[in-house]
């Protein structure tokens, strides 16, 4: 019998809840949207007592179903002010499954400065007082809670900076190596350091495997499905090859990664920071390049990349951080890089927020471009220390703009923009100008279709086509972010027609249920028309659907573009939602 | 040896590509020469591949080389 944890951090109690009917099809992105556009008022302080924070396993969670370890969390952002959702890998999903947990639910806000940890299991789960992890880095969180409750435990955990509500900050999970994987974007880690929540332990010693309706027919369409995930190249061979860093020498030559803070869309030094690089660097030193960041992961895109000798420096070194701090901060040193993005994980920070931060400062003149000792100086003396600069870094990237009075400020909806240029990635810009979630290239991946050839061909130079390539992709990411799986299914789901077919069929076997594909798209909508309706009456209205104004006013080498798409075009985005 | 019967090109190999063969080379080829001869001259099949770009742009394999261009060869890759 799935339930629903809720936990009220003002009265200190926990109440476990029967799974109203109409939530009951809902998972991941779509219920965690759906609980906060139903229980948080929109014009709420998201540190407040209002806002809730919502964690969501997805339909197909905890299930035998490759790559399905995906976890939604969900509340109110600081940073954009509006609904956001951010899923992670690692060990969540499938714990929560396993627990019959549909959603946890944290609400409320304690008085008094005391901390807690929130502790779950078979039996329900218990709010206690901490003291011993606080003001603690991630690793040393789970080392704590490892000696605790031994090495099963599972753990979603609070950085210092979380601690501290900067907008910057992320909600870690334990992967199951025992390193941390991220609720990455939108400030999620400052919602729960509001609620003076540290850590949150799952024990699922005592869950069961999660029921299947069909067993037979779940298990012959997940057959199916991951033989779409092998069969597809990007899936199958590139992603688990090179990691999601082979993106740098792609976007450099198109003219899409942005070098500089967004001066040029090319990087002098690409080859030292390159996918390639990195896949060498890492087999020369005993490292692995081939490695997944959840229980059952086919295309296992993360890594391990070790130092010179040998030793773990990070796991999970994601493109996203390369570019950013490679190409748009200068940092041409893949191991500075590494290191960063170490202590990113262990203060619980969002890699691409504090690192497009980063390219803002150095424009501002706070450090220099290329400064990698800089960062890391900044990172683990100012921000890990909540000093008042730590505090303006911490702001994320449209805080370091207004307090500098940089205009050239990436960021759409307050949430900074990624690796992908939308001067010469058209499409791309339309997903940043009109998702619900602020500048966020998961949204709707146009990159595929614009530069990768997956899913048809869309010229990534062109106005045309953009607005409905970008709108197709929402809806069905929406949907996909429902599920539990990883997004890069999405590689074989664009080009295999069986990929999704397996994935509904999947579903239905799962749940004793007929989902059609036209179900599964009006999931889709309904989630985003969900998220949109919420953020109107935020106040993030219509006219927010824009990118900043100097991609109109500067055009970007080598092709010397600039972004031009007419305003009407990109406001007739949600006309297309239709009613 | 460049004469009025050739072009020069930088060809740029990614990824899968570069095994066996290289990162970045100039080559000669017959004037006329298009995109799918040198793809065919590399030993790489037609099916692997995945992006070709001329001078950062999307190029047909059917396109005609010109002299100074810069050809780029990508295996079908993807992430995020």
């Amino acid at each position: 019998m799935v339930k629903i944890i809720r936990v009220n951090m003002t009265d200190r109690t926990v109440r476990v809840e029967p799974v109203p009917e109409a939530w009951l099809g809902l998972g991941g992105r779509a219920l965690t949207s759906t609980i906060v556009a139903a229980e948080v008022p929109p014009t709420c302080h998201p540190l407040g007592p209002s806002n809730k924070l919502v964690f969501a396993p997805g339909l197909l969670s905890g299930t035998p179903a490759a790559n399905s370890g995906r976890c939604s969390a969900g509340a109110k952002s600081p940073l954009t002010g509006g609904i956001k959702e951010s899923n992670a890998g690692g060990t969540a999903s499938r714990f929560l499954a396993r627990l019959g947990i549909h959603a946890l639910i944290i609400e409320g806000k304690p008085s008094g400065e005391g901390w807690f940890g929130l502790r779950i299991n078979n039996n329900g789960a218990v709010l206690e007082e901490e003291t011993e992890t606080i003001g603690k880095g991630n690793f040393a969180v789970l080392e704590a809670l490892n000696r605790r409750w031994g090495e099963e435990i599972g753990v979603i955990t609070l950085g210092p900076p979380g601690e501290h509500m900067m907008a910057i900050a992320n909600i870690s999970v334990k992967d199951p190596d025992g390193k941390l994987r991220s609720f990455g974007r939108g400030g999620l880690g400052a919602v729960m350091g509001s609620k003076r929540l540290k850590f949150i332990a799952v024990d699922d010693s005592e869950g069961s495997n999660v029921p299947l309706v069909d067993r037979k027919a779940f298990l012959a369409a997940s057959q199916r499905f991951a033989k779409t995930l092998i069969d597809h190249p990007v899936s199958g061979q590139g992603l688990p090859t090179y990691g999601t860093a082979v993106l740098v020498n792609i976007l450099n030559e198109i003219g899409g990664l942005p070098t500089r803070n967004f001066t040029s869309g090319q990087y002098a030094d690409h080859d030292k920071i390159s996918g390639e690089t990195m896949h060498d660097t890492i087999v020369a030193r005993g490292g692995e390049p081939t490695h997944n960041c959840s229980l059952g992961c086919q295309i296992q895109c993360s890594q391990v990349f070790p130092d010179k000798d040998g030793k773990y420096v990070t796991s999970g070194f994601e493109y996203e951080t390369i570019w950013a701090l490679g190409a748009d901060c200068c940092i041409n040193d893949l191991d500075v890089i590494a290191e960063a993005d170490s202590i990113m994980d262990d203060l619980g920070v969002d890699s691409i927020e504090t690192s497009v931060m980063f390219g803002v400062a150095m424009e501002a003149g706070v450090l220099p471009f290329g400064d990698g000792q800089g960062v890391l100086r900044l990172l683990r003396e100012e921000i890990g220390k909540a000093t008042p600069l730590g505090r303006i870094l911490g702001g994320g990237t449209a805080a370091v703009g207004r307090a500098y009075g940089v205009t050239r400020v990436p960021v759409v909806k307050g949430q900074a923009i990624p690796a992908y240029d939308p001067r010469s990635v058209k499409g791309i810009g339309v997903t940043y100008a009109t998702t619900t979630m602020g500048a966020d290239h998961t949204a709707g991946y146009a990159v595929a279709t614009n530069v990768l050839n997956v899913g048809g061909k869309v010229d990534p130079l062109k106005n045309e086509g953009q607005v409905e390539l970008s709108r197709n992709l929402q809806i069905a990411t929406a949907a996909i972010d429902s599920t539990g799986l990883c997004l890069f299914i999405a590689f074989p789901a664009l080009d295999i027609p069986d990929c999704l077919a397996s994935v509904i069929d999947m579903i239905n076997a799962r749940y004793g249920i007929k989902l059609t594909g036209d179900d599964v798209v009006a999931l889709g909508k309904k989630t985003l028309k969900t998220e949109r309706a919420f953020n109107l009456a935020a106040g993030i209205g219509p006219e927010q659907d824009r990118l900043p104004e100097f991609f109109e006013l500067e055009k970007i080498a080598p092709h010397d573009v600039a972004w031009d798409m007419p305003t009407e075009e990109l406001q007739s985005f949600w006309k297309g939602f239709g009613d | 040896m460049p004469s009025e019967a050739t072009v020069t090109i930088t060809v740029k190999l990614f990824a899968s590509f570069r095994r066996g063969r290289f990162k970045e080379a100039s080559r000669d080829y017959s004037a006329g020469a298009r995109i799918a001869d040198v793809i065919a001259d590399l030993g790489i099949e037609p099916k692997d591949i995945g992006m070709i770009f001329v001078d950062g742009k999307h190029a047909d394999p059917d396109r005609a080389l010109r002299a100074g261009e810069a050809l780029a060869l990508f295996p079908l890759l993807g992430g995020g």
